[in-house]
């Protein structure tokens, strides 16, 4: 029986083909993606194998890119909101303050205390359900199918949580310039306090379960380490360079809103493995958890919503404006010529910088070890494309 | 020596881990029975909008049809006009029609659910609060011209279902 | 009347019809199993809505798979891509033969029955490789490679524990073998050589490829490996395969290594099936507990670990024998 040429190479569209020029013989390409079980939506990549080892790998991107940038240079300032939650549908709340941040700074708006303290709020639990889906999706990736239930299961308190005061479940369009659209009330306050209680005994529980599990200790330690170096170059962010011992959070390093006042830590591992990323997130959610005890104790009363002019025209400018999301600093630049429209908007998407780090991770590495990377990397794909 | 102390770590690590799923595996499962049982968190739940009746008279909605929800729509999935008078002779002037007048409240109020993001901005723009959230968890069509929902029947029908 | 000389053979020929039945109920209640317990681990029902509490699900999906259209990739080999299905099952079917289900019902009673057992079980590999190969298929490929070196590997700790086993009874008739060990559970040679048990029951994980060692169909890293591009009972005749498999790795550590079919009260086929579906059970809980293993992980754990811990023991077994004489 002879193979037919389908199986060596017959690249059939421009980017295997341009992949396979730079081809090793005896090498087998491979595309992973755009549907495949461990990409997490429409992400290609193309690898070369040699046997499992990977030889080279390239992401491929653009399957699910929907104009995000170009929309907002067609759509007024307040009509532009709902796209936020539409970027990163994980951690919708970031986007959205990052850029109500942007026009708010832009036009002069000044937010209500207790406005403030509602987005961080907000922001903190929906950065636990972003980290929750990642970790279930991570240890499905490893061939562990029982986490995610869990995670999940925790994840629907949240989202009941945050539904009482944006009214769904995903992609939230909760933030408005100078304050947010709806107050939250007693009983939003007395649920995310059960929830605490409650997610810190799950906590315990996921680390029994999962993080001390011999088997995944085994998939995550030593693989794909990140130096800072490389990290830097790419211009990683988020938990992925704090897992290689950087302790970069803009809610540090530029604060903003509140974040000044509460008192947490950073969680940095210097190892920049997977393992390490991992540890990163879950400490993280810890860490979120103790923000967003000290809010609901310090919360203000008064005003949720700002003066805001009824129709925005932001004067002339450009202006700048980072918030620290789930997966990395999140930043809109706005230029203004004056007029009711952006000029331009740029999404700046930190998993499109993560990811681009992902083709130097994988080299070598065996392809179980690159689905390990890839999911460690944490990418939303609809964020990378915009 | 010490990997084989490691080996039997891990051992260990692995039967926590079984402890832990044949713990859940005895409790109580957490889910709901979805036809037969409903999830009690649909009274937050906010879908598409729907128009608010006025207090002495429900079936005809407080909207003034100024079509500023229209206008600040992100995709354009409302439709307003309002309902317009046929002439009056009596009004007409040095032999013209009269012209029809068009009174300050809605003739069709129609919205394209398929194109709304449940933003909420008509809501907040409205200037007589005529435009609320609805309740409606159980939203499903055969085609897709069923999506374009017209609000004011809606409002008729809850108001003769009293509501 | 039939020559009594033909007995056996037409004994042969009944329970081989029986074990094809036998084969296929199993593997609806396996199914049911897998999925109940995979439910109920998640805290979730399960199937719950075909039946009462979806007892008729595996029914339902075993129409659905024979109703469907059987594709065959263009660019496969027709031959060898549909004879791997079959391939895989058929053997199955004749690993049932020699294993005592109680004191009088089996099917063949050879004094080689572990011999026969492990040479047809050694088959199921070929059928994975031809499916990968056959299929034309990058995944499916990669799939194949990773099933035959697993297999092959993990064949040598299993024999090993067997031969273990083998020298304590100084038989090879799983009749034999279980007759030897007594009704209660200190008399049984997986208490008595606890060592030689845990390793078979790894490398049975190994052998039939289930989670955690489920690398040859490792879907997040092959989609479905070796049976991707199998369709309808294509994919159903390898779903049958593997849990018979389970079956019958189950059954052999049963007879081997707790005692077969003799209980503490009434011994009888009773038992036999308690035991086996209790070893399907943990296997099963294992499988929704544990993300999987690398493959050279997976390999270093059978050539580092099983083989020499199998080896010593072997060497353990055989001394203590001696002294004890």
């Amino acid at each position: 029986m002879t193979m037919s040429p389908q199986l060596s190479s017959d690249p059939s569209d421009f980017y295997s083909q341009s992949f396979s020029k730079g081809a090793r013989e005896n090498t087998l390409i491979l595309n992973m993606g755009p549907q495949h079980p461990s990409t997490h939506g429409v992400l290609r990549v193309i690898v070369e194998l040699d046997g499992e080892y990977i030889v080279r790998a390239e992401p491929v991107l653009g399957y699910i890119h929907r104009m995000h940038e170009f929309m907002g240079q067609k759509k007024t300032y307040t009509q532009y909101l709902p796209n936020m939650g539409r970027v990163d549908y994980l951690h919708a709340t970031a986007w959205n303050w990052a850029y109500v941040g942007a026009v708010e700074q832009l036009a002069g708006i000044e937010v209500p205390e207790r406005a403030e303290y509602i987005r961080v709020l907000t922001c903190e639990i929906n950065r636990i359900c972003s980290h929750l889906v990642w970790w279930g999706a991570y240890l499905l990736d490893l061939g562990a199918f029982t986490p995610i239930l869990y995670a999940f299961e925790d994840r629907e308190f949240l989202l009941d949580i945050l539904q009482r005061v944006t009214g769904s479940r995903l992609t939230y369009c909760y933030f408005r310039f100078g304050g947010v659209y709806a107050d939250v009330d007693d009983k939003f306050i007395d649920d995310t306090r059960t929830f605490i209680q409650r997610f810190r005994k799950r906590l315990k529980m996921y680390e029994a379960l999962v993080t001390k599990n011999f088997i995944l200790r085994k998939r995550c330690e030593d693989i794909g380490v990140l130096s800072v170096q490389t990290a830097r170059k790419y211009g990683c962010t988020g938990p992925v360079i704090r897992g290689s011992g950087v302790p970069y959070d803009v809610r540090r390093a530029v604060p903003y809103s509140v974040y000044p006042e509460l008192d947490f830590e950073i969680p940095t591992f210097s190892e920049g493995d997977a393992m390490a990323r991992y540890m990163v997130r879950l400490k993280e959610m810890e860490q979120s958890l103790r923000i967003m005890e000290q809010v609901m104790d310090r919360m203000p009363d008064g005003d949720i919503q700002g003066k805001t002019p009824k129709t925005l025209k932001p004067p002339k400018g450009e202006t700048y404006f980072a918030v620290e999301g789930a997966r990395g600093k999140i930043g809109v630049h706005l230029v203004s010529d004056g007029s009711a429209t952006p000029y331009r908007v740029k999404l700046r998407a930190p998993g499109y910088s993560n990811l681009s780090c992902f083709a130097e991770l994988s080299k070598g590495t065996l392809i179980a070890d690159a689905v390990s990377i890839l999911g460690s990397l944490d990418l939303v794909i609809p964020e990378i494309d915009r | 020596m010490t990997s084989i102390k490691n080996a039997l770590a891990g051992l260990w690590s692995l039967v926590v881990g079984m402890g832990i799923t044949g713990k859940y595996f005895t409790a109580p499962l957490v889910t709901v029975f979805y036809p037969r049982q409903e999830a009690e968190n649909i009274e937050t739940y906010r879908g598409h909008v729907e128009l608010v009746g006025k207090e002495d008279e429900a079936g005809v909605p407080l909207c003034i049809a100024c079509g500023q929800c229209a206008r600040q729509c992100p995709s354009q999935c409302i439709t307003v006009s309002a309902k317009v008078a046929p002439a009056d002779p009596a009004e007409s002037k040095d032999g013209k029609p009269a012209k029809p007048k068009r009174l300050k409240t809605p003739g069709v109020f129609q919205l394209d659910y398929n194109l709304c993001s449940l933003c909420g901005q008509c809501v907040q723009v409205c200037p007589v609060d005529s435009l609320r959230y609805s309740n409606n968890v159980y939203f499903a069509v055969f085609t897709r011209q069923e999506t374009n929902i017209d609000l004011l029947e809606r409002l008729e029908r809850q108001a003769k279902e009293g509501k | 009347m039939i020559n009594p000389e033909y007995y056996p053979l037409v004994r042969m020929v009944i329970f081989l019809v029986a074990m094809m039945a036998f084969v296929g109920l199993n593997a609806l209640v396996l199914v049911y199993a897998e999925r109940k317990i995979a439910g109920h681990v998640q805290r979730r029902p399960g199937p719950f809505h075909v039946g009462w509490h979806g007892l008729l699900q595996p029914l339902a999906d075993a129409g659905k798979l024979m109703a469907k259209q059987l594709l065959t990739p263009w660019s496969s080999d027709k031959l060898l891509f549909w004879a791997a299905p079959l391939l895989s099952f058929l053997p199955v079917i004749l690993l049932f033969l020699p294993i005592p289900f109680g004191e009088t019902l089996y099917g063949l009673n050879v004094n080689l029955g572990v011999v026969l057992i492990l040479a047809f079980s050694g088959l199921n590999v070929l059928a994975l490789c031809l499916a990968g190969w056959a299929s034309n298929n990058k995944y499916g490929l990669l799939g194949a490679a990773r099933a035959v070196a697993q297999s092959v590997a993990y064949e040598i700790p299993l024999l090993i524990s067997v031969l273990t086993v083998a020298l304590m009874s100084g038989s090879l008739d799983l009749h034999a073998i279980t007759v030897q060990q007594g009704a209660w559970p200190w008399q049984w040679y997986g208490v008595l050589n606890p060592l030689a048990f845990f390793i078979y029951f790894i490398s049975i994980l190994g052998e039939t490829n289930r989670a955690p060692f489920d690398l040859p169909e490792g879907e997040s890293e092959l989609t479905a490996g070796f049976h991707t591009e199998y369709s309808g009972m294509g994919f159903g005749m390898f779903f049958l395969s593997e849990y018979a498999n389970m079956v019958v790795v189950c059954c052999v550590a049963s007879i081997l290594f707790l005692g077969g079919y003799q209980g503490p009260i009434e011994s009888g086929w009773w038992w036999f099936l308690l035991k086996v579906y209790a070893l399907l059970f943990i296997i099963i809980w294992m499988r929704w507990t544990f993300p999987r293993v690398r493959f050279d992980q997976l390999l270093n754990i059978n050539w580092r670990w099983l083989t020499p811990l199998a080896l010593l023991n072997l060497v353990g077994t055989v001394i203590v024998l001696r002294l004890a004489g």
